[in-house]
């Protein structure tokens, strides 16, 4: 969470070349964290969108010869109180988690890259007025105004997309803002000006290649905080809530129980922690790949 | 210098005071405080719970913007308005954010230095086995919630009080009530709490602090120190970790947002009455009131911090005082 009036400390525009294409899947699959990422990646998805068609109950069944029991053949990851089948309640949220995670990095990313873009290449009066909307945005206690709305947002967890969206772009609008304003007095973007090129022009076709490697990591890392941010909220009862199912209603309703029933609270919280990792991971590889100037890892 | 600052505080003022009014008619709009009233059993007359509300200006009878004009005309004066319970905010808003302080002042600093110091040393022994159990470990925290790290730290101390036989840690609150345990007992309830934070902090500042100590690895100032006739650690120690500092002393300010929100999840499940459970309550509770007194000390807060920020950044960076 950064503040108005000082730069971003970790922001530094990217100078070097961006790196693209074969090369740059060439360099993330040299990375191994990179890989595990994307394997444990690909079999989340697996199990939460195959998962429900291989097991024999369905998320809104109630099995009332099996109340609380431990995990076994008919139920695979046990039964909750009411006799509701754990997998499914779980691969559900995951399912949600995902769907969640994905929409709302995409779109605060591409809602940062316009804002960001427009307010250091426009400059003057846009410029000030976008900064305002966003330091007002990082003032607002994100959390509060969700939690405020929740019994909103509840109903229809869809909604939970453009929500969560909105309190995430501010951080990476600044740099990219940054980013953009010194790119536009560089050569290859004073002669397209020069020939006539349109502003939205230069902006999709010489700025925002340029932008990439900053916009891929910062969206990858959006992916983790999202979801962390959406089981959050259901976690509290500000989310997704019961009948319905998140991993963090899942989370809520096992945590207090975890000793007795560790199977009603461990496997969600594994599989988020997973996705969580699994993101993280991803995104660190492709930072040391997209980034030579970065400090960390291979060189 | 002066005009700086003074346009500087303007813009923060016209942000807080932007910000908690955008909240404030958000919750006055979207909370429900009159299902509270109706609630109670005997069911009271529509009439009475009009009345009350009204006292307590958050009837949805009266118009949003002078319901709003009420409470800004309030809040201008030093009145936060009262809680459901006809109580006034205030007083219980700095008790409250008391309590999150005494949770929180310990497990940040502690868990801050604690980061750093893994961060540095990660990255002097970068790519060893140190520096990837470190590493490990920070991205093992980073990916758990803090509600399911603090579930888990139950777990593990109950684990721990069952096998000894003794109850070391405690984690229900801030003290067990009725129990004569004096300051060794509010200490073993401060115990698991405070782990959480340490924790989630040190991550934060460990993958903060390695990323910045790599780049001054190679630094000019850190050879020339080494031949000067220091050693590598002492070169790395005064010259290399005192410049990487820098950044972190600004980011120690800037994270103070997110300290928040972790609070607010560590309150909540150790069950201590800190601001965070109460924000929490009182939305679920649809107090209009305490909720945007929590957002307007938030905002506060949040940009102070940011203040805190800029000057440590002064105080530290020779260049930034130079340049003014």
């Amino acid at each position: 969470m950064t503040v108005p009036g000082a730069s971003d400390p970790s922001g530094a525009p990217p100078e070097a070349m961006p790196v693209r294409g074969p090369a740059l899947t060439r360099r993330l699959l040299a990375q191994p964290r990179a890989v595990l990422g994307l394997a444990l990646l690909t079999g989340l998805f697996l199990l939460a969108f195959a998962g429900p068609h291989l097991a024999r109950w369905d998320w809104q069944q109630t099995d009332f010869t099996a109340l609380r029991e431990p995990p076994s053949a008919e139920h695979w990851f046990g039964t909750t109180a009411s006799g509701r089948d754990v997998f499914a309640l779980t691969v559900r949220g995951l399912q949600k988690s995902l769907l969640i995670g994905l929409s709302v990095a995409v779109l605060s990313t591409g809602l940062a890259a316009l804002v960001g873009m427009v307010a250091g290449y426009a400059g003057g009066w846009a410029d000030r007025v976008l900064m305002g909307v966003t330091d007002l945005l990082l003032v607002l206690p994100a959390f509060l105004v969700l939690a405020v709305l929740g019994p909103t947002l509840g109903s229809a967890w869809p909604l939970l997309v453009p929500a969560l969206a909105a309190f995430m772009w501010m951080v990476t609008a600044r740099m990219v803002r940054q980013a953009t304003i010194s790119l536009k007095e560089r050569e290859f973007v004073l002669a397209a000006r020069c020939m006539g090129v349109s502003p939205a022009r230069v902006l999709v076709r010489h700025l925002l290649p340029n932008l990439g490697s900053l916009l891929i990591i910062d969206g990858t890392l959006h992916v983790g905080a999202a979801v962390i941010a959406e089981s959050g909220l259901s976690y509290f009862g500000f989310g997704v809530r019961p009948p319905d199912s998140s991993l963090g209603t899942v989370i809520a309703e096992g945590a207090a129980a975890a000793t007795t029933f560790p199977w009603l609270f461990g496997f969600a919280a594994a599989l988020l922690v997973l996705l969580v990792l699994a993101v993280n991971l991803v995104g660190d590889g492709l930072r040391d790949a997209l980034d030579p100037t970065g400090g960390g890892g291979v060189r | 210098m002066a005009g700086f600052l003074v346009r500087r505080s303007l813009h923060g003022a016209v942000l807080v005071a932007l910000a908690a009014s955008l909240t404030y008619l958000l919750a006055a709009s979207a909370l429900r405080p009159r299902a509270h009233f109706e609630q109670r059993n005997p069911r009271p007359p529509a009439a009475v719970v009009d009345a009350e509300l009204t006292a307590l200006n958050l009837n949805d009878r009266t118009p949003l913007l002078r319901r709003y004009a009420v409470w800004a005309g309030g809040v201008l004066r030093g009145d936060f308005g009262r809680t459901l319970a006809g109580e006034p905010v205030a007083p219980e808003l700095w008790r409250r954010a008391l309590v999150s302080l005494r949770l929180l002042a310990v497990g940040t600093v502690l868990g801050a230095v604690l980061g750093v110091l893994a961060g540095a040393y990660a990255a002097a022994r970068r790519h060893r086995p140190a520096d990837r159990l470190i590493t490990v470990g920070s991205f093992a925290v980073l990916s758990t919630p803090v509600f399911v790290l603090a579930v888990l730290l139950q777990l593990g101390a109950e684990r721990i009080n069952q096998i000894t036989g003794v109850r070391i840690f405690e984690w229900a609150g801030e003290y067990t009530p009725g129990a004569a345990e004096g300051a060794l007992g509010r200490l073993r309830h401060l115990v698991l709490p405070t782990l959480t934070v340490v924790l989630v902090q040190a991550a934060v500042f460990g993958r903060y602090q390695r990323h910045l100590m790599l780049d001054v690895l190679d630094a000019d100032f850190v050879r020339t120190a080494m031949a000067r006739g220091l050693t590598r650690r002492q070169a790395l120690v005064r010259h290399g970790l005192r410049t990487a500092l820098v950044p972190t002393a600004t980011y120690f300010a800037y994270t103070f947002g997110f300290v928040l929100l972790g609070a607010m999840f560590t309150e909540k499940i150790f069950g201590w009455h800190g601001m965070g459970e109460w924000l929490i309550d009182s939305v679920h509770r649809g107090d209009v009131n305490a909720v945007a007194a929590v957002a307007l000390l938030a905002a506060v807060l949040v940009l102070l911090a940011g203040a805190a920020a800029d000057i440590a950044h002064a105080i530290l960076d020779p260049r930034v005082r130079a340049g003014r």
